[in-house]
């Protein structure tokens, strides 16, 4: 491998993890009521399969994947379904849910299951466990997993690249996996190399994090070609196209997947949650997630039930301080903000920041002074200082000419702008406007 | 738990410590040794320039600037700029001018702050010679009596300075009509003839290390100036060295310091791109030296910056980087 252990450009925000760092996983108990958006991941949202007054246990399907591209959601509680309906989802929006309120004095076993063993199985069995158990890619995107494991039959995959990054300040989520999780991630990997076919993986940690690389190290298998690689501490590391870079020196072509230069990327919690598959038989329906912020009174790792409301997981980690002011689902570089304190966390819902006035306040906007702070900062080599004028005349056609696709709206050109041009915001915007001026158009 | 009452912004929610009123106050703040040798230098004059450059460059911006324009710090800036380019003796009320052309037709004009093409500071020097050719180039002595005043500071607009200066010839004056060079140490120091800032080559050095390691300014142009002016006149040097002046020389003379650190370094006409930075500047030294050697002017720092200017557009144009994953773009078409 060829890689520098780091990408070019990016930005150093301070990384404000050691809130949480090294603060064990805990479990929280099962909150009143769990809600259950039905698009949760990636691709088409899961078709319903109970209704109003029915009783489910831990662990059993109540919505089925619609397609290849989607995945089943489990309750993940035992209770009563009381409504079905319109509930606040994490992007903002509002998005059909089941509400499950919770058994009291349930013993919260899940009904007894098979588990699969998964020497026995072919790739496409693996992909099919995969898929059931209602995986995806825990480090945000929620990407249905299983089809990160069937990549299609032309593409040549010669290594399965960990990421273990966790670049976004305060979340720890992926560091506590690692650090107290080692052998399950380990185990995902050789769930994965054995499905994908490929002999070789590289887990790549950002240096902050030597109790979770000292964990991956020890716990390598004896049989397998994989390796730990740490990776200088600079945001974004984990975006998958800056990881490959650091790893391989390869670039990922323009509006190309990995796979086009023959990389399978995963985050480490997804993983781990690929071999508690195998290990448990169960489907996803917990997850870690870090809950923190100068706002947190008592900022924790928590092993939530997917669906815990925002509220009930706030109030398990002590409540918030008085100068609350913005409460984000992940981190703070691209996390996104939440108005309704009942939103439940998902799948995809890595952690809970909450910012306080010193982090959220409001800045005045300086004309551009051409310092090309952008420029130096920008990980795709774009232009931020000429979008963010073309944003401001409405040119989004000139800024597709520009490159604005190439944009992963890291946020690293707002973060350095120091004239507090909202640059990473406008191009959000400028790509939401395009996305619908295409759809009117077709 | 009661309701607290939420923001929603977009992301990213953190911001870095930069911001532009603290980049253009740090610049101020590193200028404080250099104004602070002037006046040791040139005395009280020293002083009275500044404040009149720097006045005729705030007031105008307060007067014809976007409202609450002057809190980011880049009228102060080109106004104590401008003064530093400028003799001790100089009279009051053209500076005063100067910092208000600097500012009215070096930048509002164009828009304001970030839309100039040409370095403020400069464009007002460049009026003032073009006005005031004499009294630009009356260099006081140093080493007079130091509460002395150098010059006319106070004549009164349109009438001719009454008082009789005592003035020295600057070391590039001495060695383009003269051929006379000047001993390096001294032009290190800054103790000779010159304008207020162009004399003291360290401490403007100092100011410009402090900038850089904080990246309020691209240490590649400097860099690319100076390392091009000695390649240059290092060349000519060893051809002639009778004929032409030695490249420590050319480096520690004149306005070359001030210009290289503080004025082809104005973020807002500068090269956005590094690899820019590095042309831009190397072109600036090309033609410092052309100007020095070949030109009709014993000085061409603010010209050569003027020019390089005008190209800036075109070099940011021609050096922007390639967009990630893109390697074949330009060869697919």
């Amino acid at each position: 491998m060829s890689g520098r252990a780091a990408f070019r450009h990016g930005v150093h925000p301070p990384d404000s993890k050691e809130l949480t760092a090294h603060v064990a996983i805990r479990r929280m108990p099962f909150p009143e009521e769990i809600v259950l958006p039905l698009r949760q991941h990636a691709g088409k949202p899961a078709k319903l399969l109970v209704g109003k007054g029915d009783r489910v246990e831990r662990g059993d399907k109540i919505a089925e994947a619609d397609g290849f591209v989607s995945v089943p959601i489990h309750a993940s509680a035992a209770g009563v379904v009381t409504d079905i309906g319109w509930w606040p989802h994490p992007d903002g929006s509002m998005a059909e849910a089941v509400r499950i309120r919770v058994e009291k004095y349930s013993p919260q076993v899940p009904r007894p299951r098979l588990v699969p063993e998964w020497k026995g199985l072919s790739p496409a069995q693996v992909v099919q466990a995969v898929q059931a158990a209602g995986v995806v890619g825990l480090g945000g995107a929620a990407f249905p997993a299983h089809v990160k494991l069937s990549p299609p039959k032309d593409a040549e995959i010669d290594f399965l690249l960990v990421n273990g990054a966790e670049c976004e300040p305060y979340l720890t989520t992926d560091h506590r996996t690692m650090a107290e999780y080692p052998e399950r991630v380990q185990f995902g990997i050789r769930i994965m190399m054995h499905t994908l076919g490929v002999s070789r993986a590289v887990i790549g940690i950002e240096k902050n994090k030597p109790d979770a690389i000292e964990a991956l190290r020890r716990t390598l298998p004896a049989d397998l070609d994989v390796t730990v690689l740490p990776l200088t501490v600079k945001y974004p590391q984990g975006a998958e196209k800056m990881l490959i870079k650091a790893v391989t020196g390869r670039e990922v072509p323009s509006g190309k997947l990995p796979m086009h230069v023959g990389a399978i990327v995963q985050n480490v919690a997804s993983l781990a949650a690929i071999a508690e598959v195998f290990e448990t038989g169960l489907p996803l329906i917990e997850r870690i997630v870090t809950i923190t912020g100068p706002a947190v009174r008592k900022p924790s790792n928590l092993i939530v039930p997917v669906g815990t409301k925002l509220r009930d997981a706030l109030d398990f980690c002590g409540g918030l301080t008085d100068d609350v002011v913005e409460i984000l689902f992940g981190g703070p570089m691209m996390g996104l903000p939440q108005s309704d304190l009942d939103t439940p966390l998902i799948k995809g819902t890595t952690g809970v920041v909450v910012l306080n006035e010193a982090q959220s306040k409001p800045r005045v906007t300086y004309p551009c002074i051409r310092c090309g702070h952008c420029l130096d900062a920008c990980p795709v080599f774009l232009h931020p200082s000429k979008l963010g004028q073309l944003a401001q005349a409405g040119r989004y056609e000139d800024m597709e000419a520009s490159n604005l696709a190439d944009c992963m709206l890291c946020g690293a050109c707002s973060y350095v702008c120091p004239s507090n041009i909202p640059l990473s915001q406008m191009f959000a915007l400028s790509k939401n406007l395009l996305k619908k001026q295409k759809v009117k158009a077709a | 738990m009661s309701e607290p009452r939420l923001d929603l912004t977009a992301s990213p929610h953190i911001k870095g410590p930069d911001s532009t009123p603290r980049i253009m106050w740090s610049v101020v703040a590193s200028l404080v040794p250099v104004i602070g040798a002037a006046t040791w230098l040139f005395g009280p004059s020293a002083l009275l320039v500044l404040f009149a450059s720097s006045a005729g460059a705030v007031a105008t911006e307060r007067l014809f600037g976007a409202r609450n324009s002057l809190g980011d710090g880049s009228a102060a800036i080109t106004g104590l700029l401008l003064g530093l380019t400028l003799p001790a003796g100089f009279p009051m009320w053209m500076a005063f001018v100067g910092g208000a052309f600097g500012i009215g037709f070096g930048k509002l004009i164009f828009g304001g702050l970030g839309q100039n093409v040409f370095n403020p500071a400069l464009v007002g020097r460049a009026f003032l010679q073009a006005a005031f050719p004499t009294a630009i180039t009356t260099w006081p002595a140093a080493g007079q009596a130091w509460g002395a005043l150098r010059g006319g500071n106070f004549a009164l607009p349109f009438m001719s300075a009454g008082v009789d200066a005592v003035t020295e010839a600057t070391p590039l004056n001495l060695m383009k009509f003269d051929h006379q060079p000047t001993e390096l140490l001294r032009l290190a120091l800054g103790n000779t003839g010159g304008s207020l800032g162009e004399t003291s080559a360290v401490l403007i050095l100092l100011g410009g290390l402090f900038l850089a390691s904080r990246r309020y300014l691209n240490w590649r142009v400097p860099a690319s100036i100076l390392a091009s002016v000695a390649v240059f006149a290092g060349a000519l040097w060893s051809i002639d060295p009778a004929r032409y002046p030695s490249p420590l020389f050319m480096l520690l003379s004149g306005g070359l310091m001030l210009g290289a650190i503080y004025m082809a370094t104005d973020m807002v006409t500068s090269p956005t791109t590094n690899r820019g930075a590095w042309i831009f500047g190397t072109g600036i030294g090309l033609l410092v030296v052309l100007i020095r050697v070949w030109g009709g002017l014993p000085e061409g720092v603010m010209y050569a910056i003027l020019l390089m200017n005008a190209l800036v557009p075109f070099i940011d144009r021609a050096t922007q980087p390639r967009v990630f994953g893109t390697r074949t773009a330009k060869a697919a078409g």
